[in-house]
């Protein structure tokens, strides 16, 4: 049997808008996935090491505070310096259209906005 | 006439109702509202036939207030227009406030970004990337001056946005009215200073909860005295429906937090008489039109029963649950944006035909950024054609009497009153928080609001139905990379200026008024007039306080 895929959620930076994290790491849970969320206010540090000491295959960085610039790049930067590129690391939140590429570029593998289903978000992770 | 209406009713369900039924069943198996309660087919003088009018609805201005806490409501003076703005430098701001009085808007309302909500500088690391993005950047008593450069604060009323910094905000407003020759007397707002809602939906918090009690009392009781016409407190119930609760739980734990605001200024020494007048609330106006009007009503009801029965109070103002609203953030769709011009529209309706006292209408592009300055104006004509053009705002309390109104009215009122209770039974609010169990529920409708999405048993017009190809929305608020440079080499030029012996002095005072029993805003005053950062001040207050970590 296949190992059940493992979710780090996770909300970087100072943002406390919570219910969209909360409710995906549930439907995630609910489609058999094992999920650890991070709660509200970590830094991309502490997202990495999360996501390295739980020994995770996705991390899904959430984000409606309009930092997500900054913030999404820096965890996929991190985890890359300590050699876990190969998490795979996707976002959602308040996220002008406009900045898709660029965090594409910087390594974030899908972007999704408001209006998202956790369907689509599962069939990414699948 | 009830008995013969009860007849006529039993006469018509078996006949008329039956026949049609038999043809065409309805839409639904049954219709229920989003905080499931279950919406009869008709509703008629029989829900009704136990209200006792003069004691549970009487009139406008008096006990219970059911009707509206003014006696000529909007006939007298329309409610306040007031979009919540802020953005980037406080330069920016300044001429975005400008921009919104020119047009018409009666009242400013502040947004300030994560790290002034926060109690960080510009410069600290964990900034970085928020400085300026979902409100003003404040570092120091230099960024108020200029965000109210030319706006006469005796003339204007300011609601700010700010919670676990509200007593620095605060001191920062008051500052620069001295300087504008305005008397403390004189100034009328709001600060939000609603830390539990923090804890359970907003996450701006920083001390753990009885410490940041301490600091909310501090505040009434200064605010009484030196600030009279200030409302010291705005109890949001807003945070937590955008989290994800319904009406009846946004009511429920709203007041379960105005009930714990009032017995620690009460247990902090206050007459509840005293401050109860200047306590002001805040909710979000969601789509279910009809429950959310019931739910204004009821809020209001309840409230002052609460207020009369529970805490004593003897004048009638104490009783008073005056109320800004802002329509449903969670409701817009980035999907066919201008679609949310619609909902905004019925959603501003319901709010000032609940009897709200302010108003907030968000813009359509509000699932994308910031709005732009077009987006702002359109949500503001939405309300001048409101109070302009609908006639509703000539008469006091249009709905009331309304058979399905007043039934949901007294159905809200009930379950929100079962939830106060079992919130009661937990040991109050602190506990419920603590425990975790305010979190749960929001999370739970939050999730089961998700999965009616998911299913269609809840259908989002553009988003789950008659969705199309779009083209995306072309012009959007940016806010430029450049605002955190700015901030910060404004930040170390004020630094740079002010006299650093007079700073570290009203620090050291701050920290032994927080240590002790001494009321913290006069030394918190001091600091602020002294350019005192947000960092620096807050900083001495978490070496005393601690911090409050999420369980």
């Amino acid at each position: 049997m296949s190992r059940k895929i493992r979710v780090l959620i996770a909300k970087p930076g100072l943002d406390g808008h919570d219910r969209g994290a909360k409710v995906i790491a549930r439907a995630l849970r609910d489609a058999g996935m094992e999920v650890i969320y991070t709660g509200i206010r970590q830094t991309p540090e502490q997202i990495a090491n999360t996501a390295i000491q739980e020994d995770v295959d996705v991390v899904g960085l959430s984000s409606l505070s309009g930092a997500h610039n900054h913030l999404f790049p820096k965890v996929v930067q991190i985890l890359k310096e300590k050699g876990a590129e190969d998490i795979l690391v996707i976002g959602g939140g308040i996220i002008p259209l406009d900045d898709i590429p660029e965090l594409k570029k910087a390594g974030i593998k899908e972007i999704f906005q408001p209006g998202a289903s956790p369907e689509e978000i599962i069939g990414i992770m699948e | 006439m009830v008995k013969k209406i009860q007849e006529e009713m039993e006469r018509w369900e078996k006949t008329t109702l039956q026949k049609t039924l038999s043809k065409s069943p309805e839409r639904q198996p049954s219709f229920q509202t989003t905080s499931h309660i279950e919406l009869k087919r008709l509703y008629t003088p029989l829900d009704i036939s136990h209200i006792d009018y003069c004691a549970d609805l009487g009139f406008p201005g008096e006990f219970p207030f059911t009707r509206g806490v003014q006696p000529t409501m909007y006939r007298g003076r329309l409610w306040t227009m007031r979009q919540y703005a802020g953005f980037a430098t406080p330069e920016e701001t300044n001429k975005r406030y400008k921009y919104l009085l020119e047009h018409g808007q009666t009242g400013l309302s502040v947004a300030f970004d994560l790290p002034t909500q926060i109690g960080y500088d510009s410069d600290h690391p964990l900034a970085y990337g928020e400085v300026g993005k979902v409100g003003v950047a404040i570092d120091t008593l230099k960024d108020m001056e200029i965000l109210f450069e030319g706006i006469p604060l005796d003339k204007v009323s300011t609601s700010m946005t700010i919670n676990s910094t509200a007593a620095i905000l605060l001191a920062m407003y008051l500052a620069v009215a001295e300087k504008q020759g305005v008397r403390s007397e004189v100034l009328q707002g709001t600060i939000q200073n609603d830390i539990l809602k923090e804890y359970t939906a907003r996450g701006t918090y920083i001390y753990p909860p009885r410490e940041s009690m301490r600091l909310i009392t501090d505040i009434f009781a200064f605010c009484k005295d030196h600030v009279p016409r200030w409302n010291a407190i705005s109890i949001s119930g807003y945070h937590m429906r955008e989290a994800g609760c319904s009406a009846v739980q946004e009511v429920a734990f709203t007041l379960a937090d105005g009930i714990a605001y009032v017995e620690a200024a009460i247990q902090a020494g206050l007459d509840v008489d005293s401050f109860a007048s200047r306590l002001s609330f805040f909710f979000c106006c969601h789509n279910h039109f009809i429950e959310e009007i019931a739910k204004f009503r009821a809020a209001r009801r309840l409230w002052a029963k609460i207020m009369r029965d529970r805490f004593k109070a003897k004048k009638d103002e104490s009783c008073m649950l005056r109320f800004h609203t802002q329509t449903a953030g969670c409701s817009l769709t980035a999907q066919q944006p201008d679609n949310n011009v619609v909902r905004v529209a019925f959603q501003a309706l319901a709010a000032v035909l609940g009897g709200t006292q302010s108003l907030h209408t968000n813009s359509r592009d509000e699932a994308y950024a910031l709005p732009t300055e077009e987006s702002v104006r359109l949500a503001l004509r939405t309300q001048q054609i409101i109070a302009h053009e609908s006639g509703v705002a000539d008469l006091i309390d249009p709905f009331g009497g309304s058979y399905v109104v007043e039934a949901l009215t007294n159905e809200i009122e009930k379950k929100s009153l079962e939830y106060i209770e079992r919130i009661d039974q937990m040991g109050g609010v602190i506990k419920a928080i603590e425990s975790g169990y305010l979190q749960e529920e929001i999370a739970e409708s939050a999730y089961q609001y998700q999965k009616e999405i998911e299913t269609k048993k809840r259908i989002i017009v553009g988003l789950n139905q008659f969705q199309m190809q779009e083209e995306p929305l072309k012009e959007i608020l940016r806010i430029k990379p450049e605002v955190e440079q700015y901030q910060r080499e404004k930040l170390k030029r004020v630094k740079r200026e002010r006299n650093s012996t007079k700073v570290k002095e009203t620090l050291a005072w701050l920290k032994k008024s927080a240590q002790g029993k001494e009321n913290i805003i006069p030394p918190i005053l001091e600091a602020v007039k002294s350019y005192a950062t947000i960092g620096e001040i807050s900083d001495t207050l978490r070496e005393v306080f601690g911090e409050y970590r999420e369980r």
